[in-house]
């Protein structure tokens, strides 16, 4: 009998949900082997019923519930419950669901000044007050998913790679909990390291790394750390580049900026990067900004009002 | 009695929203409202950060349309930095957000709208979706993930990531394009085209005939459209001016830099979505469906509607057959899938076009870059319609100030309207079953992505 499914989406931006889409013919064999009873982005499943009638928030009952997004507003919350409730297993699929993700840069202001900017900018019109009927009242910080319900597994990835979530679904429907293994970006980086970096000031991403001639493999090109860029691939959990494993930013010649979140999951990238910068004998205040070192993990409390950039 | 009938959430869209329709004592419609569910603050959290890291942030403002938010937010880069992106880069990143903008109307096609033309939209939710579609038409389901695979594939295996990608660098492009890969890219290419060419004839033989009634009546509203042309007035999706078009079929066209001249944002007090409007009209702005003000639309209805012609010679061909059926504006709601499909064989027709010139292979990708103050708006046409990134950075090239407009907001408005008109037509006497509150919801689904 083919497994149930719940999936959802909260404070979200539908990457997680095309990976799903990106399994390609693998999506074919997986839509025969589960059953999605709700997934908003493919099935018409409603919340209150097919013709609006009920009064709660009401998802079937399943055996995997897959949510992806942080929780930002009230109905973000009610469906996480609600989903905790109906499902035995929760995945937390993507960096906003496990650490909070790029929308949790927001938690660096309160939510007052997220909405004068965004309710004045220089081409909206002037209004009394800001708009709140109809629409779930925000929360007062971006939560990753654990900090609000329990999560079972946890599949990080801005996008998690089409491999991995195969992989972890796959492994689910032959009665295995997946988990990925707790190395870095780095262990899985072909790049040459010479473990003596000459770099004492770090170089913005403004010019092309050295990596000889076009065609020139990926593991000919000196590891962009050590080439002077800031690359975040020693406190960045792996897996991004899937069953092909070389770092999908990397594999461009573009540094690490840490999508997969922490290596191990209650890691903390910014204060793991000032130690990697230092211990390399690198000035941590070349850095043009220390907040984008929590760009992908800002939920659990990490950033708050307050902590926005340093002073210039 | 009166009551309020909740579509919530709206599904096989991608977004976060929801309908309310207010029934009077008679049970006709009285008002409904869509509210849109999602606020972010990307405009506040990318302050202070360094401008070239921002291409890398705010393409997650969407995970269909990651490209052009890199591209845009690219281009408003450069122009901050005043630096002039080289050829072969600037020619590497339309051919990735090119063959982005294709896969997406393969995703939109199969995935989101197929089942209400597949499966029809009284068919019980449980096989009106994907899953009822491979059901039903399991070699032309094959066939389409097959293809959509293909085209995330060359994105991935080129770029890096297919999915918030980091590959456009200011200055240009990250890396070369080998010759190897030119030669690799190029036969699927012409099988992706190939492919946009059967579904559009399959579109207009098996799927559209059968709901031209449909497509007449269903959301239909009179409005604006914006899109984006290049220097002869074709359809052009990385860049050119824009025009404002009116009902009428008169516009105005103009440079992407000076849109605070011709764009506004109105707020409601019912979604936290934002409303642009034509305020280069000076009408205002109402959402009124019997006397809108400022009201237009985007998306590829829309820009196949501004462009006096496309750009290649197979879309152009679609595009005539297109106009002598609906005429130039084309108003009607449902038509977008059809424009969606000729957008589909012009973007793989520019990717060739792109991968057989001879400049896309130099290696002089990368314009060497300065950080400094000024302000640069880049815009693109993203899969929902025109996309402004408007920044300002100060000496040490850190944004201070930013402004952004994306695709879906544009339409905002009209989906508004569509929905309302919709209702209206479909719900009478408090009748309403799922099949009626469905179409409703293909009203707000021809808009997107």
């Amino acid at each position: 009998m083919a497994v149930k499914v719940a999936e959802e989406w909260l404070n979200a931006c539908s990457g997680c949900e095309i990976s799903i889409v990106d399994l390609g013919e693998r999506l074919l064999a997986v839509l025969d082997l589960v059953e999605f009873v709700h997934i908003p982005v493919l099935l018409d499943h409603k919340y209150y019923g097919q013709l609006g009638e009920g009064k709660h928030i009401n998802i079937p009952e399943a055996t995997v519930g897959i949510i992806s997004g942080s929780i930002r507003n009230h109905e973000h919350l009610e469906v996480a419950e609600e989903m905790r409730r109906k499902c035995q297993i929760i995945i937390a699929l993507g960096t906003c669901a496990t650490h909070g993700g790029i929308p949790a840069l927001a938690n660096s202001y309160r939510n007052q000044e997220i909405l004068d900017r965004y309710y004045h900018t220089e081409t909206t019109d002037k209004v009394d007050e800001y708009p709140s009927e109809g629409i779930p009242h925000l929360l007062d910080s971006v939560y990753a998913l654990d900090e609000k319900i329990k999560v079972d597994i946890y599949l990080p990835g801005c996008a998690p790679h089409p491999d991995q979530v195969f992989a972890a679904l796959a492994g689910l429907l032959a009665g295995e909990l997946p988990k990925l293994p707790d190395r870095s970006v780095c262990d899985q980086c072909p790049t040459v390291r010479e473990g003596k970096g000459q770099v004492k000031q770090l170089r913005r991403f403004l010019e092309a790394p050295h990596y000889g001639a076009p065609d020139e493999p990926i593991d000919k090109m000196r590891c962009l750390l050590e080439q002077g860029f800031l690359c975040m691939g020693s406190v960045t959990k792996a897996g991004c580049g899937g069953d092909k494993i070389v770092p999908r930013c990397i594999a461009a010649r573009v540094p690490c900026r840490g999508c997969y979140g922490p290596v191990q999951h209650d890691g903390n990238q910014l204060l793991q990067m000032l130690n990697a910068l230092a211990s390399n004998g690198i000035d941590i205040h070349s850095l043009p900004d220390y907040v984008s070192l929590l760009r992908f993990s800002g939920a659990h409390k990490l950033l708050r009002p307050g902590h926005k950039q340093k002073e210039a | 009695m009166s009551r309020v009938i909740n579509i919530a959430p709206i599904t096989r869209i991608e977004g976060h929203a929801s309908i309310a329709i207010k029934l009077d004592a008679k049970g006709n419609v009285a008002d409904s409202k869509v509210h849109y569910q999602s606020l972010r603050g990307f405009e506040k959290f990318i302050e202070g950060k360094p401008a070239e890291e921002v291409p890398r942030i705010v393409n997650r403002i969407c995970g269909i349309c990651p490209w052009h938010h890199h591209t845009a937010s690219n281009k408003a880069v450069d122009l901050c930095f005043g630096v002039t992106v080289t050829p072969a880069g600037r020619k590497l990143r339309e051919l990735m957000q090119i063959i982005s903008h294709g896969e997406d109307k393969i995703l939109n096609f199969f995935f989101l709208a197929a089942p209400d033309f597949v499966m029809g939209p009284d068919a019980d939710y449980g096989v009106r979706n994907v899953i009822g579609v491979a059901k039903a038409a399991p070699e032309l389901a094959t066939k389409a993930v097959q293809m959509r695979y293909k085209a995330k594939m060359i994105l991935e295996k080129f770029s890096g990531k297919a999915i918030h990608p980091h590959a456009a660098v200011a200055g240009g492009f990250c890396k070369p394009l080998l010759e190897a890969e030119r030669q690799e890219f190029l036969p699927q290419i012409r099988e992706l085209l190939d492919f946009s060419l059967f579904t559009l004839g399959f579109a207009k033989a098996e799927v559209f005939p059968k709901y031209l009634d449909a497509v007449k009546v269903l959301g239909v509203i009179n409005t604006g459209f914006i899109g984006t042309v290049d220097e002869q007035g074709a359809l052009n999706v990385f860049g050119g001016n824009l025009r404002i078009m009116k009902p009428d079929g008169t516009f105005v066209e103009f440079d992407p830099q000076n849109y605070t001249d011709y764009i506004g944002e109105a707020v409601t007090p019912f979604s936290y979505g934002k409303y642009p409007y034509a305020k280069c009209w000076n009408e205002g702005f109402s959402l009124d469906i019997d006397n809108p003000k400022g009201i237009y639309r985007a998306n590829c209805l829309a820009r196949i509607n501004v462009a006096d012609k496309m750009a290649t010679p197979r879309a152009q061909a679609e595009l005539e057959e297109f106009r002598a059926a609906f005429g130039r504006p084309a108003q009607l709601t449902l038509l977008y899938h059809w424009a969606r499909l000729i957008e589909d064989v012009y973007a793989y027709e520019r990717a060739i076009e792109l991968l057989e010139d001879p400049e896309i292979t130099d290696t002089n990708v990368r314009a060497k870059v300065e950080p400094k103050a000024g302000r640069g708006v880049g815009c693109v046409e993203a899969p929902r319609g025109t996309l402004i990134h408007d920044y300002s950075t100060d000496d040490k090239g850190l944004i201070t100030r930013a402004n952004l407009i994306v695709g879906t907001t544009h339409n905002l408005g009209p989906i508004h309207m569509s929905v309302h008109q919709a209702a209206r037509a479909l719900i009478k006497d408090g009748e309403v079953n799922e099949g009626i509150l469905n179409k409703i919801e293909m009203a707000v689904r021809a808009y997107d992505p």
